[in-house]
């Protein structure tokens, strides 16, 4: 009990720190009472909407698997980008959707949560609704209608990261 | 000085085009899943390369360019999804092309797709 109160405390005082630097950022402003005050007021509200359940601990380990996911989630964005637009601008557009459905070894609702949208952010995906741990994908192409193949194509890539990071 | 201008204009311009790139494909597509397929991917970098563009023209806001790509980020595949969702709960019509619905084979539902030939 006196742990998991020392570490929600630590939540509530990261939650704060990060949002006193995106004041920082946003005002440019120096004045370090200015920032103690904002500090204070991001404490309570930290403090009223942070419940800890759905954080992870942070380990070095989930931090650099975090890092190398944001780089491969770019790759990813940028990739779906050059898709799209292939498909854009061609006389007869080349679509074959369909609703596919894809299964997650994910636990964590938070985890669930990034996935889904990650999986909205990539090549030709866009995930329409969630039970359990199906999620229901529209894809713009789709190659294999059957579950486990469209897992491996749609999930796979992202779940290897976000099972170390929230496993 | 002027280089770093430059660059950042010729990042904004990219973005520009891929945010037009994203209203043709609205225009262009045969149903609203496709039509959200452009419009998120699209605007999501389109927005991305603009913001970052202005970032790096003028080096003093880039700070909050950073936090506000990072807002888009995080909110755009949230509403797209729940548009798709609330879409597919009321039944607008899938295109003719559509292959598969897994999503209305598992409810027990009707396979809504559009009677009416299309003219490509």
């Amino acid at each position: 009990m006196k742990k998991h109160t020392i570490e929600s405390w630590g939540v509530r005082v990261s939650v704060a720190a990060v949002l006193t630097l995106f004041y920082f950022f946003w005002t440019h402003n120096h004045n370090v009472s200015d920032l103690a005050v904002i500090f204070l007021l991001a404490f309570i509200v930290a403090w009223g909407f942070v419940t800890t359940q759905t954080f992870p601990r942070l380990t070095p380990k989930r931090l650099a698997y975090s890092l190398v996911y944001i780089l491969y989630l770019f790759k990813e964005i940028i990739k779906a980008n050059l898709d799209v637009a292939r498909r854009v601008i061609q006389p007869r557009i080349p679509i074959n959707p369909g609703i596919v459905e894809v299964r997650t070894r994910l636990k964590s609702p938070i985890g669930r949560m990034i996935l889904a949208n990650s999986i909205t952010l990539t090549p030709g995906t866009l995930s329409v609704d969630i039970k359990g741990d199906h999620l229901f994908i529209h894809w713009i192409d789709v190659t294999d209608i059957d579950e486990q193949k469209a897992t491996e194509k749609i999930v796979a890539g992202f779940e290897k990261y976000l099972e170390v990071i929230f496993g | 000085m002027a280089i770093r201008e430059l660059l950042g204009s010729i990042i904004a311009l990219i973005g520009s085009l891929f945010l037009f790139l994203g209203a043709l494909g609205i225009v262009r597509m045969p149903d609203l899943y496709n039509r959200m397929q452009t419009g998120t991917k699209s605007t999501t970098l389109g927005t991305i390369l603009t913001l970052l563009g202005i970032g790096i023209y003028r080096l003093e806001w880039l700070p909050q360019m950073l936090i506000l790509i990072a807002f888009i980020l995080a909110t755009n595949p949230v509403s797209s999804h729940t548009l798709a969702r609330a879409a597919h709960f009321t039944g607008i019509p899938l295109t003719r092309k559509t292959v598969a619905d897994k999503l209305a084979e598992e409810e027990h539902r009707p396979i809504p797709v559009e009677e009416e030939e299309e003219v490509v």
